[in-house]
Order: structure tokens, then C-alpha cells, then sequence
């Protein structure tokens, strides 16, 4: 390749053709596989520009197969949650959650109104674990002494003499010092953010059973016993947890705008057009009846508010819309295409016709070969989301979940429950008085660029958000408990056909599940975590997948040169959006039948020689 | 086995622990075992367990390093540069000899290829220089979810792929930690037995013959389980939140081997029936297939809870007859102006 690089940027304020002309010797390819601190199998392939320092180049790769769809296939529906929470091992929960909704969409059931409360504290029990345990023991040593004195050894002097804003809060007087109480395992706070994950835990067992693959989840409601005490262990937990925000807020705020000081134009990391999704989280169930001729309704009350951001505008917060919209487009990954294959579903129950590429009707033919970064090089498939105003598949992103979940809810403007309230700007957030802090408004606004900074800086307010919402819904569970409405569990019967589709907020981002019975079995399973969405490769129009996105064009910060480098600003960005590969890699449909007749030589050929195939 | 203590020579001050969770696997075992702490894996880190080797933790989740950093530390292993070492097993291993090329699961990039390093691969590299070799999880101890029926990958647990008979570098079998995912304290409890090994303080690690340790899988889940007075007394229930004895709501307790109920999930908190979660035996080597569909009843249970039947209702008759009885205060305790507790004041007994 030559020195001049053309970089292709999406959205109309970076549309532009990154040009270099830099020295040829000055361009090196630089690889990080596996990236670590994160769950699953993760590889970030670059090609960076020493001279402009600027990435010119990123393919994001996954190299795990496990194929869930398929040994899905013929099984009880019953069964689906608590096969597809083995998806992901630090947010199995949500797709057994997931799950559960999907199910009782097809076997038309609601359950009683506890249980949904009960989901709902469970739920927010993991956004409070895992965004805590993610942010401060894994993105939190990006950003600690160790690593900044390898990377930035200037931006660490500098560190050590700037004063934190908000030490009298938090206890750290300098931001180096909040640097250092990150160091992995003898850090502080690196510690006590590992205790406080465990006591979240504790709070999510109270309510689901077992973390991370729940025991008491169920079509048709839960299991779990709800007992005065069971609320009562939950809201002691919880207390310590908002005490705890009340100080891990200010010093996350402390850290990320001392990055934006220290080094200008640090906004450009990781940055890329708002482009953002979220289908929604903690259901209302006075609103809900899992019904999906009524989904856009119960969709728009639930806490957190499904939409889609388009270049800061807010297009839909409907349900229908967002699901009729989704594309799974091939891309460059390792499996050969259905089109052709059988439709399970033509229409949805309102009668909008249902696309092929759409998840109620993909098959997955997975074929394993050789990485070509030039043609298929990864078991993420490209997910898209097709907006009618324009025509384009848009390669939406989760912003690591809650940055999305934040920007749509704020935008709609509907959530209003005394501790968490959308301002149509803002999300504010009040945290009543605990045991030595008193009562703290936090406020989480509109920032004014999708990059790395902000993707985590959103969640750390995420954790102070569930932690108020899940205030509320402790009171609206014991209101159940103290009328004497304790069932927690509805009696259902598995039709012998139907269709079912579950959306949720898993911790990083929007993830749905689609499910069609057939003869009372599954006929077809397709769950979309956000992984695949944040992960997918380039797709056949061109476009890269998100984090291929945020990288490619991205600046350079590090003081290290092509010998020494560590890709920090890399790193930083791609654990911006909380990957979580495991999520990303399952969706497999197999049939043996139609792999036979759909398997051409020359498709195969093709692939070999690097050839793009939608 | 031997009851002899079998240490390492010379005794470690301290060991390796390299972890591989590219089998195919949900990384649920690695952030399982942030929540451990009994022993908490700091503990374990920073050296605070007194007369036990601290461990270098290289598990990918927790890992400083990064990509070529961090692939570096199993090179090293592999080539002896690491020892001594415990190399921990996370998710099922495929099978990589049923396809033309490719991967199922890989780690890393080989460099003069340029092509993924497949997990099997590693396997074999690391597992013949391990002092000792831990399946984490039902995954990589039986093969789990990902080797059910119909699979495509043909996957399998490590005592599959490496044979049951396998023994460590020091002797050891393989030592298995099932569970989907694995109870945290189980692990680090195991990990801390293991090194107290290593140091002559403990006899070889006693382990059933699937290879779990027998002291934590000794009982089934029904023989810990606090719903266990409710199946006695053939109180079953019938629908999903109540706080009976669930076994016909699809519970498989009474014939999984598993400490959860006991144990609790974390800090004795949660589990499986004794929360009202049905066990689907996610300790079991025939775990998923021989549990589904997990929500009918298992059809042992049919049996044997009508076994109970005749003997349950009539002890909860009998019990609940004392219990009437045991409900009322003696008839004495009231505010009348005699006393009939049946107390004889010293000033009324009569003189002698």
C-alpha cells in the first residue's frame, strides 16, 4: 500500500477523506489479539500513520464460534432462557430476561405486576455489578498511575499537580492520586469498586437466584419468594450502593475532564457520527402487557426509553418501527447467505411486511476458514438498522449501553418518577440522604460528541441512574406485598405456532430476541446482543462496524512511538463500548439440509480470494 | 489415592495461574470469580493467606497486559519460562478435526501465518508443563451447553479431550469445578487446597470419580436444601413463587450433586431451590440433555414424590396436631388475682 491512505468517514461532519502524506516507513500495522479486560475474543488489527499519528486503518475480529441457534432448534420453548443466558457470562441475565419476554409475547401471558418489579431489581442489580466491576477494574486501569506513566508519562506529571474538583467528595486529592487508587489489585478504589461489585451481586441473587445465569426467571413471571425480608436485604444493599455513587459519579467526572484538559483534542478519540440505539429497559407493568400489537405504547413507559439517535435527533422511541427495521447484513464474516432460504415470518402481527434479512427470518450457514482481512475475517455478523427517511443501513451503535440508553431517554422525555426524571436535555437523578452523605441531585446532559470519554462517563451516571430507579421499584414492590398480591407467577400454555420477539437493555447496549414455534417446538431462535452490533465487521455497502468506526480516523495521544507503543487511546476506545464478544458470536441457525444445497463452490472460491460477498 | 502430602520440590513461594477462557465459553467462570471471598482472589493475589504461595494471575479478563503482552505470558509457558504453573481451563473444547480449515475457537495470532492460534492448540502446548490442570465450570468439565445435542462444534469437556486418566506434571488429575457457572468459592476454595498442596501442608486433592472435589460435591442439592422439610411432608408445590418443596416444578435436587443450597450463590445469599429456582443440574456431567425440558417434572420425581405420600401426609397430620398444641401458651399465664403456676411460696409453707 502507498502512503496516501484514504479513510472514509460516515456522517456529515467527518464525511471527509483523510488524506495523509506521510512518509511510507512512517505507516505501521500494529495489532492487539486478544484484547484483554473485556469478556470474550476480541482481536483490534491497525494500521496507524507515526507521523500524522492517526489510525488509518482497523478491522475488529472475533475468533469464537459456539452456534446457539442451532442446538436451539426443535427444543421445548420453554427452555430458551435458560439455554440463552449461557450466552454471555457477565449478562447472561438479561437474556434470560430477554428471553422470558419474547416467550410471553408468544404464549401470550402477563405476568403479575410483583414479578415485573422483581425483574426490574434484578436488572438493576446487574447494571449497578456490571458497569461497576467493567468501569472501575477493567476500562479503570486504561486510565491508572501504571498504565498513564507507560503511555503518558507527561500527562501523569501533570496529574500529580492538578487538584481534583471534587476531593472533598470523593477523598482523592490530586487526580494522580485517583490515578493510583485505580491501579489493578493494590489500588483503593480498584478494591473497594471489586467489593461493592460483589454486594450488587448479592442484591441481583436476592431477586433472580444466582449471577449470572438466574434460577428463578420464568415465562410467566419468577420464582423468586417475596417476603418482606427479601426487600428489605435488597434495600439495605442498595443504600450502601447510592452512598457509594454519591462519590464514584464526582470522581469519574474528576478523571475524564482532566483528560479533555490535559491533552486538547482528546474529544476526536474514539469519536464517531451519533448513530445511536436502545430498546428499552424496566418494564411498567401497569403498561405492559407483552402484547406486540400494544408494544409501542408499553415500549415508551418503561424506565429507560427505547429509540434511535440520528445525528442527535431522536427518530423513533416505537418498538414496531425499531424491530421491523433491523438488517442482518452478512458482512465480512465467516458464514454464507440465507437469501433464498425459508421465510418464517412474512408479516408481523400488525401486517408490516418482514424482511429476509430480518431476524424472525435468518438462517445462518457458518463457514469456517482462513482470517483474510481483505475478505471475511470474523464470526461477527453485521447487524444494521434500515432508516426509511434515506434508504441507508445505518451501522447503529449501543455507545457501551448506557450513553444510548441516556440520549433516548432524555430526548423522549417521558420518565418521571421522583428519583430519575427525563428533562427533554438532561436525565436528572436524585439520590436520597444515606447514613453519612446527604440527598445529591446528579445530572446527566446531553454531551456534545459520541466518542471514548463519554461513552464512559455516561456509564458511570448509569450506575447512579439504576440505583434510583431501583429506589422506586423497591416501593412499588413491597406497595404488591403489603396488599397481599404476592403471586409472582402466571400458568401459560406453548402454542403450537406462534412468534415472539423480547427487547431489553443488556449492560451494553440493546439486545432483542426473536423466536418462531413451529409444532410447539423452536422453529427458529435469533437473539441480538449488542456486541454484534458494536463489533461488526465492514458490511457489503462498505460500511465499518462501529468500533472499526471509532477507531479508524482516530487521533493519537500516546507519547510512546511505534517501538514502545501500547495503543492506549486504541484500547480506551474499543472498552468504551463495553464489548462483550461472547454475546456477539452464537448467532448460528443451522440446517444441515439447507447448507447442502446452498453450499457453491464458487461461493467458497470467492471467499478464499478475499472476494465481498453481502 | 494417597494421603501422603505431595508438595512441589523445592515448595513455590509462588505459583502461576494461567488462564485459557477461549474454549467455547461465556466467560461467566472469570467474572464468577470476582465475587468470590472465600477466598476473595486479591486474597489470593497480594499473598494475605498466611503459609501459601501468592499466585501471579494471568486471566484475560483481569489481565494488565494486552494482546501481544499478554500472549507473551503463554508463550512463556509453554516454552517452561513459567514455573511453576496451574493452568485453568474455561469453556468447551471443540472439535477442530471436523472441518476443513478455519477455527472454532482460536487465541491470538500466530505470526508467521498470520492466522488465529486455535484453543486446542494452547491445550496441548500448556497442559503437559501445568503442575496441575483446573476445569473451571461445567464447560470445560463436561462439555455443558455448547456440547448439547445437535451442536455443531462438537464440543466436549477437557477430561474428553485429554482423557480421564490424565495426570499433571505433578501427578494430579485433572480437577473439574462444574457449574454454569462455577459457585465463586468453590473455585478460589479449590485453587487455595491446591496450593496448600504445593507446599506439603495438604494430602493429594480428593476428587470423585468426575473429578470434582469431594468435599464440595459430596451431597446432593435436595440433602442441603431448605425446601427439603416440604418434600418429607409431601407439601409440593404447584405453581412457581411459592416457597414448598418444587420438585414437581421441574427441580432435578434430589439427585444433583452440588453445595449451592448450602453455600449460597455469594455470602450465603441465593442459590437454586432454596430460593425458588428449579435445579437443572448444571453440576452434572449430563447436564443440559438429560435435565430437558427443565420445566416438567423429572421423572423420577413422579415416583418417588408419590412414594412419600402416604408417610408425608400423615407425619404433617401428626406435626401439625403438636404444632396446634405447641401454639398456645400454658393456660397460667394470665392477669387473674391467684397465682396457678403451680408455685408454693416459701412464707405460706406451713412451720415445722
Amino acid at each position: 500500500m502507498g502512503a496516501r491512505k484514504k479513510v472514509m468517514k460516515e456522517g456529515p461532519e467527518r464525511k471527509v477523506d483523510l488524506v495523509t502524506d506521510s512518509p511510507p516507513d512512517s505507516i505501521v500495522e500494529k495489532s492487539w489479539d486478544p484484547i484483554t479486560r473485556i469478556v470474550g475474543s476480541l482481536g483490534i488489527h491497525t494500521k496507524i500513520d507515526f507521523a500524522a499519528r492517526r489510525v488509518i486503518e482497523c478491522h475488529s475480529t472475533s475468533s469464537i464460534f459456539r452456534g446457539y441457534s442451532v442446538f436451539l432448534r426443535g427444543k421445548d420453548p420453554r427452555d430458551a432462557g435458560f439455554i440463552t443466558s449461557r450466552i454471555c457470562g457477565i449478562c447472561g441475565d438479561n437474556h434470560a430476561t430477554c428471553s422470558m419476554y419474547a416467550q410471553n409475547m408468544a404464549f401470550g401471558v402477563k405476568p403479575p405486576p410483583l414479578a415485573d418489579w422483581i425483574i426490574n431489581l434484578g436488572e438493576a442489580a446487574e447494571y449497578m455489578f456490571d458497569h461497576s466491576l467493567f468501569q472501575d477494574n477493567l476500562v479503570g486501569v486504561d486510565f491508572c498511575e501504571q498504565m498513564v506513566r507507560e503511555t503518558n508519562p507527561g500527562v501523569l506529571e501533570r496529574a500529580e499537580h492538578t487538584e481534583a474538583p471534587h476531593g472533598g467528595l470523593h477523598g482523592f486529592r490530586t487526580i494522580a492520586d485517583i490515578m493510583r487508587a485505580l491501579n489493578p489489585f493494590t489500588g483503593t478504589f480498584y478494591r473497594e469498586a471489586l467489593q461493592m461489585s460483589r454486594l450488587t451481586r448479592e442484591m441481583f441473587c436476592l431477586m433472580e437466584g444466582r449471577h449470572v445465569h438466574p434460577s428463578t426467571i420464568y415465562p410467566g413471571g419468577v420464582g423468586t419468594v417475596p417476603t418482606v425480608q427479601l426487600f428489605t436485604d435488597y434495600l439495605v444493599r442498595l443504600l450502601k450502593y447510592v452512598e457509594f455513587m454519591k462519590k464514584v459519579v464526582p470522581l469519574h467526572d474528576d478523571l475524564f475532564d482532566f483528560f479533555y484538559q490535559a491533552l486538547p483534542g482528546y474529544h476526536e478519540v474514539g469519536r464517531r457520527r451519533i448513530l445511536l440505539g436502545c430498546l428499552g429497559t424496566f418494564q411498567n407493568p401497569e403498561v405492559c402487557d407483552f402484547q406486540y400489537q400494544t408494544m409501542p405504547a408499553w415500549g415508551e413507559a418503561m424506565y429507560v426509553t427505547p429509540g434511535i439517535v440520528v445525528d442527535g435527533e431522536l427518530i423513533t422511541t416505537n418498538l414496531v418501527d425499531i424491530n421491523v427495521g433491523m438488517r442482518i447484513l452478512l458482512g465480512h464474516s465467516f458464514y454464507d447467505d440465507w437469501a433464498g432460504g425459508e421465510l418464517f415470518v412474512k408479516n408481523d402481527p400488525l401486517g408490516n411486511p418482514i424482511d429476509i434479512r430480518h431476524p424472525w427470518n435468518q438462517t445462518t450457514l457458518p463457514r469456517p476458514q482462513k482470517r483474510e482481512l481483505g475478505g471475511k475475517y470474523t464470526w461477527v455478523m453485521s447487524p444494521r438498522w434500515l432508516d426509511k427517511r434515506t434508504g441507508e443501513h445505518l451501522a447503529l451503535d449501543t455507545g457501551g449501553g448506557p450513553l444510548a440508553r441516556f440520549w433516548t431517554t432524555a430526548l423522549a422525555g417521558k420518565v418521571d418518577i421522583g428519583y430519575v426524571k427525563a428533562t427533554g436535555h438532561s436525565v436528572k437523578i436524585v439520590l436520597p440522604k444515606t447514613i453519612s452523605l446527604p440527598e445529591t441531585e446528579l445530572e446527566w446532559k446531553i454531551p456534545q460528541w459520541s466518542n471514548t470519554i463519554e461513552r464512559n462517563r455516561a456509564r458511570t451516571y448509569f450506575q447512579a441512574y439504576s440505583a434510583a430507579a431501583a429506589l422506586y421499584f423497591v416501593e412499588q414492590a413491597l406497595k404488591e406485598v403489603h396488599a397481599g398480591r404476592t403471586k409472582t407467577w402466571n400458568e401459560f400454555q406453548v402454542p403450537d405456532e406462534g412468534i415472539g420477539c423480547g427487547f431489553h437493555e443488556a449492560v451494553r447496549g440493546m439486545l432483542s430476541h426473536h423466536m418462531v414455534i413451529r409444532k410447539g417446538r423452536i422453529a427458529n431462535y435469533q437473539p441480538y446482543p449488542p456486541t454484534p452490533w458494536n463489533a461488526s465487521p465492514r458490511d457489503h455497502f462498505g460500511t465499518l462496524g462501529p468500533y472499526e468506526d471509532a477507531v479508524q480516523g482516530s487521533p493519537i495521544f500516546e507519547e510512546n512511538g511505534p517501538d514502545k507503543f501500547k495503543g492506549i487511546d486504541i484500547m480506551r476506545t474499543v472498552r468504551s463500548f463495553d464489548p462483550c464478544l461472547p454475546c456477539g458470536v452464537h448467532m448460528y441457525t443451522g440446517d444441515s439440509k439447507l447448507l447442502e444445497v446452498r453450499h457453491s463452490p464458487t461461493f467458497g472460491m470467492g471467499a478464499l480470494h478475499g472476494k465481498q460477498t453481502p | 489415592m494417597s494421603q501422603e502430602p505431595m508438595k512441589l520440590d523445592p515448595a513455590p513461594s509462588y505459583v502461576h495461574v494461567v488462564w485459557i477462557t477461549a474454549g467455547l465459553s461465556c466467560d461467566g467462570d472469570s467474572v464468577a470469580i470476582t465475587a468470590a471471598t472465600q477466598p476473595s482472589i486479591e486474597e489470593l493475589v497480594l499473598g494475605a493467606i498466611p503459609g501459601v504461595p501468592r499466585i501471579h494471575l494471568h486471566n484475560p479478563l483481569l489481565a494488565y497486559q494486552n494482546g501481544d503482552d499478554f500472549l507473551q505470558i503463554m508463550h512463556d509457558a509453554a516454552a517452561g519460562k513459567l514455573e511453576p504453573f496451574i493452568l485453568v481451563v474455561e469453556g468447551s473444547i471443540p472439535n477442530e478435526k471436523i472441518k476443513q480449515e478455519g477455527y472454532w475457537a482460536a487465541l491470538g495470532t500466530d505470526k508467521e501465518t498470520g492466522q488465529p492460534i486455535p484453543t486446542c492448540d494452547w491445550i496441548d502446548r500448556l497442559a503437559p508443563r501445568a503442575q496441575a490442570v483446573i476445569a473451571i465450570g461445567t464447560c470445560a468439565a463436561y462439555g455443558g451447553v455448547h456440547a448439547m445435542a445437535g451442536n455443531p462444534t462438537g464440543a466436549m469437556g477437557l477430561p474428553d479431550y485429554l482423557g480421564m486418566s490424565w495426570r499433571s506434571a505433578a501427578d494430579i488429575p485433572i480437577v473439574c469445578i462444574p457449574g454454569c457457572p462455577v459457585q465463586p468459592d468453590n473455585f478460589t476454595e479449590t485453587l487455595l487446597y491446591l496450593l496448600y498442596q504445593f507446599v506439603g501442608r495438604a494430602p493429594m486433592i480428593p476428587l470423585d470419580e468426575s473429578l470434582r472435589p469431594r468435599w464440595l460435591f459430596g451431597m446432593t442439592v435436595h440433602e442441603g436444601c431448605d425446601r427439603g422439610g416440604f418434600y418429607e411432608q409431601a407439601d409440593f408445590a404447584k405453581e412457581y413463587g411459592s416457597p414448598k418443596c418444587i420438585v414437581k416444578l421441574g427441580c432435578w435436587g434430589p439427585v444433583v450433586n452440588c453445595n449451592v443450597p448450602k453455600r449460597g450463590w455469594m455470602a450465603g445469599i441465593g442459590g437454586c431451590p432454596n430460593v425458588g429456582g428449579i435445579c437443572i443440574g448444571c453440576t452434572m456431567p449430563g447436564f443440559p440433555d438429560k435435565f430437558m425440558p427443565f420445566m416438567n417434572e423429572p421423572p423420577g420425581a413422579k415416583m418417588s414424590s408419590s412414594a412419600v405420600l402416604m408417610y408425608g401426609r400423615t407425619v404433617r397430620a401428626l406435626r401439625q396436631f403438636t404444632q396446634a398444641s405447641l401454639q398456645r401458651e400454658p393456660d397460667w399465664r394470665r392477669p387473674t388475682t391467684e397465682l396457678s403456676t403451680g408455685y408454693t411460696p416459701s412464707w405460706n409453707l406451713p412451720k415445722r
